[in-house]
């Protein structure tokens, strides 16, 4: 069984512009991954507004009955966030690999113009190779 | 969803997670969306009204609710975003975290949706949850004196759920 269920990127106004499947049951179609990006963007704002001390920046992980959230927000304001198994561990440091990828593979791509979605030949390789061995790695714990 | 059963109160409270008073709010919610009780502990930061406040919260948990029913990987028929789910059905969330607090979130079968703001780090608290789901039945849902869907106004409830939190931790 697949440790991660699914990959989304939004950029900082909370359109997707990557999502990858690995895996999930129930297909979901373009227009309702567009909407839970959307609406991820906007409870991760709602969140900070919310919080009792100062310095709040999002949601990072939500734990719900059947699956994980994690998140990751960079400095620019582009969100990873992967939908994985409850309890899966190492998922914060495949985040910054995803964004390291990102930043290798996107942002450093000529033809790639900002904010819009990413359709980057090397970015996919690597970024499921990266996935790959993230997954053999749970799989020897 | 498992129904919590028993009158009792279980004995023994769930052991507390971490040490130190590290709450901040607790809120509980009913079916309508209306704040039954609000207690803070701990809340330096205050930007809205609490009137304003209460509704940002019960708008987050509902939205958060539906983005989870319909972002569940476990199941084929999920439905449209957004459709309003009875409690118990779909996919539904027990806590979250964010680099400032700990959200933990619990829904009762009729809808009494109990929620409790910590430290970060603090550990799982579905069972303490129950429990305070379980102060409520005793104190407040048999009390002669409350009528369902008004604000609790009930000394001993209170009391008794301060001393609880801040035995958690």
């Amino acid at each position: 069984m697949a440790a991660i269920y699914s990959l989304y990127i939004i950029n900082k106004s909370g359109g997707l512009i990557f999502y990858k499947d690995y895996g999930s049951a129930g297909r979901m179609d373009t227009n309702d991954t567009l909407r839970l990006a959307s609406l991820w963007h906007s409870m991760h704002a709602i969140s900070q507004q919310l919080s009792p001390v100062s310095g709040c920046s999002g949601i990072e992980l939500l734990q719900a009955d059947n699956f994980d959230l994690h998140c990751f927000q960079s400095l620019t304001g582009t969100k990873f966030f992967v939908v994985c198994e409850p309890g899966a561990l190492h998922m914060e440091s495949l985040l910054k690999h995803i964004y390291e990828l990102y930043t290798d593979y996107v942002l450093k791509n000529p033809f790639y113009e900002m904010e819009m979605p990413i359709r980057c030949e090397l970015f996919d390789l690597n970024l499921s190779q990266a996935v790959q061995k993230d997954r053999v790695l749970l799989l020897g714990r | 969803m498992q129904f919590f059963g028993g009158s009792e109160i279980s004995p023994s409270p769930p052991a507390p997670t971490a040490s130190g008073n590290n709450a901040h709010m607790l809120y509980i919610f009913n079916r309508n969306g209306v704040c039954l009780l609000y207690r803070e502990w701990n809340r330096p930061l205050k930007t809205l009204s609490s009137l304003q406040d209460h509704k940002l919260m019960f708008g987050l948990l509902f939205s958060l609710k539906s983005l989870t029913a319909k972002m569940d990987p476990t199941s084929a028929d999920k439905g449209n975003l957004g459709v309003p789910q009875l409690p118990g059905q779909g996919c539904s969330f027990h806590s979250f975290r964010t680099n400032t607090y700990k959200l933990s979130f619990m829904e009762s079968p009729s809808g009494i949706k109990i929620i409790l703001v910590t430290n970060p780090r603090t550990g799982d608290l579905r069972d303490s949850l129950k429990y305070i789901y379980n102060l409520y039945v005793e104190y407040v849902v048999k009390n002669p004196l409350y009528s369902p869907g008004n604000t609790i106004r009930c000394e001993l409830f209170n009391t008794t759920v301060d001393q609880y939190v801040r035995g958690l931790g």
